[in-house]
């Protein structure tokens, strides 16, 4: 709470916060206060980090230094300044600062995907920003675009200018996002979350693209994020917002190895670390408290010989095929040569990028993708080549809790519909009644209050609702449960939360577990086992922490390379 | 199946006691936007009205001596006053045409060509009276209607008081028979509206049904409704509608429920199609797999009410084309029978009568029908806003 003003003087800031206060609204009569009186500085020359969690007001905060918030629904209020060299941003008119957008302030956002216009190639669009603004045209236009795609790193710019969006990766949209964001050399480039959709090796790129640039360039950058550990190698200050307030700021140095709010140490705790694994994580909770983290003992993974094996998958293959020309097709291997043993009661942990086929696995495996070719052999017998019919029995000892709790709800169902169907459907329980009995008792195990048995998903947030989705599979008591990126939607704080319950679960019912994350410190965390995969096979398979230890393969070196190590001081064991 | 799905409908009903509020559901929600919605409330009120009216004129509450010729020929509207240079030769027809009538007929209906063929008469020999030459029999072969006439008349049977006082002007104005417009209008909205309704249904049913089952099983099952779609659409509309009439071959307002609906799935088919593809691969519907719901589950009771709101508004959509339709079919002579009057046929009579500047009739339909279909399509807007907030843009962190 106490934002202690630690700006010096006024005039060696970039840009000045000055209790900048923003409200929703959400009706006619109510609103919705996002940010409520936040002050910061952004220095010359320097990178500063914004972090927050889902509903801090951080992204809210970096659209209103561009003047970008919607003006239907958003009020900035009047005594609120923005200052960028002396002049106020707030109340200015909106042609002075669509001026300075582009030319002094540019931005970069989440989603190269959505940001770049598909039917113009790259090259195009970013000419387009240098006639705009700067005015060059023709060759010239064209002579700066290549030089600004090759400094941004994109290999064979001369071939690539005439790429359409589609054509590039990830890594490199976002870095043609990065050149036109540059383009004009602003003094300020705000980057809101410009990894996150990224995967870990490009985001280190991505990252280190963005230091050199700034140093390079000797702008100032406000950076954007929910992950204190990607920030802790770039950021020069560290700004902690929670609710719209600011909870602490200060230098990098302070922030990582001295943070004074119980927020910040909780933010910082939460994350599971690669070198330690707690009985259980710390959660907000324990923090705010004051109670301090619980349970720091070290808990013992990894698989031993004697461990009985619930599910054994061979040679699991899966294709896509897709036509071409006018009786051809072709085939595009999703997965193969996938075997695996998972333990009874242990968690085998999947990793992987994007495309490297893991989901394809845990969809393959519940048969919500048909396999191409091998085998699954559950308690022996082999649950891909049977008929639906013998098929549906052990539907229900294999269930997946999905990725996205938003969308995996269905939004017309109240959570007693929800938790209750899978009980109708498998006919499980003598009546409604007891039925219903069964779900509250399940509410309660994942900690919900007995009142959502009466709500709608809506109403729910992102962790809640990730709660309903393991109720909806504990409903039916199963033998495996298999995560799909099932925490990397929410937020650091419920993240550890949700990975408590699903230990707690294991522990209780001798679950086995199949984690499917990006995320290797996850992944280390939940895991005895690991199988990394890349492009549709498998790099390799260890126990844990063997693997994170001394991994054997090239790939997942230089995976492992890539995770962000936060600070270094706070890295270590608390 | 059925009894899953009431098993899933009665499961909110408190199986233990909680206080609890009742959460709205977003249909709740979406309500709530609508009546915030002004435009929304007052153009629902008039399809409201046009509904109620319709209800009460279809239990025959009002309008349903609308065909009873209260007035004179062509009686203009109250407020213009009566027809003056008219009114004599007007008033002594109607007693000369009541008198002929009265004693051949015993029937309320006119011939609808009497005027033509007296015209046509008297240019060919003045001195026949016009009673006469509808009874006689050299004449009868001149009267191409005369037994279609007759046949409406035993069918109708024989009932009006005809020797009735006329009135020189009706509140909105006669038609040519002196029949009250204002009654027709009503009369005619019921007709209109039902049509709309029953055939929006119709064509939403089908289209949503074809469009789920081609979405949701793809392969095979997507060809081949998408096959019958390309040939369907491929067949020019009017010909189409042309075709199907001549199939049915019998006119009447469930014929022209049948010819609407019909044709007109195709644009719900392709929405409800692409829905369906869209929502199978969310993961709501992959995890109702997980736990082992069937195919028509997962089609009928998961995604459908995800999708029901675009059904909802292509139902509204297609009412209103649907009313605009109709006119068009009844003016191309395949509307409703002649002894049932729909807005269409009331605009079909008004070309005729507008050369002889009487205005009415075409004013009233044209009226009733633009603001009914300004209203609904007005309230469908605002339904679409409503159901589905995403689309008006509002940001909101």
């Amino acid at each position: 709470m106490k934002a202690t003003d630690t700006s010096t003087n006024t005039s060696d800031a970039l840009v000045s916060v000055r209790d900048l206060r923003i409200k929703f609204r959400l009706d006619k009569t109510q609103s919705f206060e996002a940010v409520k009186g936040i002050s910061f500085d952004v220095p010359r020359n320097s990178t500063v980090a914004l972090v927050g969690e889902s509903g801090s007001g951080k992204s809210v905060t970096s659209l209103a230094i561009l003047g970008l918030l919607p003006p239907e629904n958003s009020v900035v209020d009047r005594k609120s300044q923005i200052l960028y060299g002396g002049r106020n941003l707030v109340g200015m008119s909106m042609r002075k600062l669509q001026k300075l957008r582009g030319a002094d302030i540019s931005m970069i956002f989440q989603e190269p995907m959505t940001s770049l216009n598909p039917v113009f190639t790259c090259g195009y669009q970013l000419e387009e920003v240098l006639k705009l603004h700067i005015g060059l045209s023709g060759a010239k236009a064209r002579k700066r675009a290549l030089e600004l795609m090759d400094e941004v790193g994109i290999p064979d710019a001369l071939h690539k200018i005439n790429a359409y969006p589609s054509q590039m990766s990830g890594g490199q949209q976002q870095r043609v996002m990065i050149a036109m964001a540059i383009a004009c050399e602003p003094k300020l480039l705000i980057a809101d979350e410009p990894t996150t959709a990224l995967d870990v090796t490009i985001q280190k790129q991505i990252l280190d693209l963005i230091s050199e640039l700034q140093r390079r360039h000797q702008m100032s950058v406000l950076f954007i994020t929910h992950d204190l550990a990607v920030v802790g190698e770039i950021a020069d200050r560290v700004v902690v917002m929670r609710h719209g307030e600011i909870r602490e700021q200060g230098t990098a140095k302070e922030v990582f190895e001295n943070p004074q709010d119980a927020y910040t140490r909780a933010l910082l705790q939460c994350r599971p670390h690669l070198e330690n694994r707690p009985l259980r994580l710390p959660v907000i909770d324990d923090f705010i408290s004051g109670r301090g983290p619980q349970h720091l003992q070290e808990r013992p993974r990894g698989v031993v010989p004697g461990d009985s094996t619930i599910l054994e998958v061979k040679n699991l293959g899966k294709s896509f095929y897709s036509r071409e020309g006018l009786f051809g097709t072709r085939e595009f291997k999703a997965v193969q040569n996938v075997s695996f043993k998972l333990p009874r009661g242990k968690t085998l942990g999947l990793v992987g990028e994007s495309g490297s086929g893991k989901t394809t696995v845990g969809l393959t495996l519940m048969r919500l993708h048909e396999a191409t070719t091998g085998q699954a052999l559950f308690d022996g017998k082999d649950i891909l080549a049977m008929s639906p019919r013998e098929f549906a029995p052990y539907k229900r000892r294999i269930q997946i809790i999905f990725q996205n709790p938003y969308a995996s709800l269905n939004p017309r169902f109240t959570v007693g519909q929800i938790l209750t169907e899978p009980l109708t459907i498998h006919k499980i329980g003598a009546s409604a009644q007891a039925r219903a009995d069964q779900v509250f008792e399940l509410l309660d195990r994942v900690g919900l209050p007995e009142v959502s048995f009466y709500k709608y998903p809506h109403e729910f947030s992102g962790g809640q609702r990730q709660r309903i989705a393991i109720a909806r599979c504990l409903t039916l008591k199963p033998d495996i449960l298999i995560c799909d990126e099932s925490v990397s939607a929410l937020d650091v704080s419920v993240q550890a939360q949700v990975l408590n319950l699903l230990q707690d679960l294991q522990d209780e019912f001798g679950l086995s577990y199949i984690f499917i994350s990006h995320d290797l410190a996850v992944v280390k965390y939940i895991s005895d086992q690991v199988m990394v995969m890349s492009e549709g096979e498998v790099v390799e398979v260890q126990n844990s922490d063997d693997l994170y230890r001394n991994p054997r393969e090239a790939y997942t070196q230089r995976l492992l390379a890539a995770i962000p190590k936060g600070w270094h001081g706070a890295a270590a064991p608390a | 199946m059925a009894t899953d799905m009431a098993t899933l409908a009665t499961g909110a009903q408190s199986p233990r006691e909680i206080p609890h509020t009742v959460s709205p559901s977003l249909w709740t929600l979406a309500w709530r936007r609508l009546k915030q919605d002004r435009v929304a409330m007052v153009s629902m009120a008039i399809v409201g009205a046009f509904l109620l009216l319709i209800l009460l004129s279809a239990t025959g509450l009002i309008a349903s001596d609308w065909s009873r010729e209260v007035g004179v020929n062509y009686a203009p509207p109250t407020f213009m006053g009566p027809d003056a240079a008219s009114e004599a030769p007007a008033a002594q027809s109607a007693v000369a045409q009541g008198e002929t009538l009265a004693s051949t007929y015993h029937s309320a209906i006119v011939d609808p060509l009497a005027d033509v063929l007296a015209q046509i008469r008297g240019e060919a020999k003045p001195a026949t009276p016009p009673g006469k030459g509808a009874e006689a029999t050299p004449d009868a072969s001149v009267d191409p209607l005369a037994d279609v006439m007759a046949d409406i008349r035993a069918g109708k049977g024989v009932t009006a008081e005809v020797t009735e006082a006329r009135a020189t002007t009706l509140p909105f104005g006669g038609d040519k028979w002196g029949r009250d417009v204002l009654k027709k209008v009503i009369k005619g909205s019921e007709t209109s509206i039902f049509v709309g309704i029953a055939s929006a249904i119709l064509a939403t049913f089908l289209g949503t049904l074809f469009g789920a089952l081609a979405g949701y099983y793809g392969k095979w099952v997507d060809d081949f409704f998408n096959w019958f779609y390309s040939v369907f659409s491929s067949i020019p509309y009017l010909l189409l509608i042309l075709a199907v009439a001549a199939v049915l071959k019998q006119k009447g307002m469930i014929t022209i429920v049948l010819i609407l609906g019909l044709t007109g799935w195709s644009g719900v088919f392709r929405l409800i199609r692409g829905e369906y593809l869209k929502h199978k691969a969310r993961e709501y519907v992959q995890a109702a797999d997980a736990i082992g719901a069937s195919n028509l589950r997962r089609m009928f009771v998961h995604i459908f009410p995800n999708v029901s709101h675009v059904v909802l508004v292509q139902l509204s959509i297609l009412a209103v084309a649907f009313i605009k339709s109709e006119v068009i079919l009844s003016f191309l002579g395949f509307g409703v029978p002649v002894d049932v009057v729909s807005w269409g046929s009331m605009l079909n009579e008004a070309q005729n009568e507008l050369i002889l500047g009487k205005w009415w009739q075409l004013v009233a339909a044209t009226v009733a029908m633009a603001t009914l279909v300004t209203a609904f399509s007005l309230f469908t807007d605002a339904l679409r806003d409503a159901l589905d907030p995403k689309l008006k843009g509002q940001a909101g962190h």
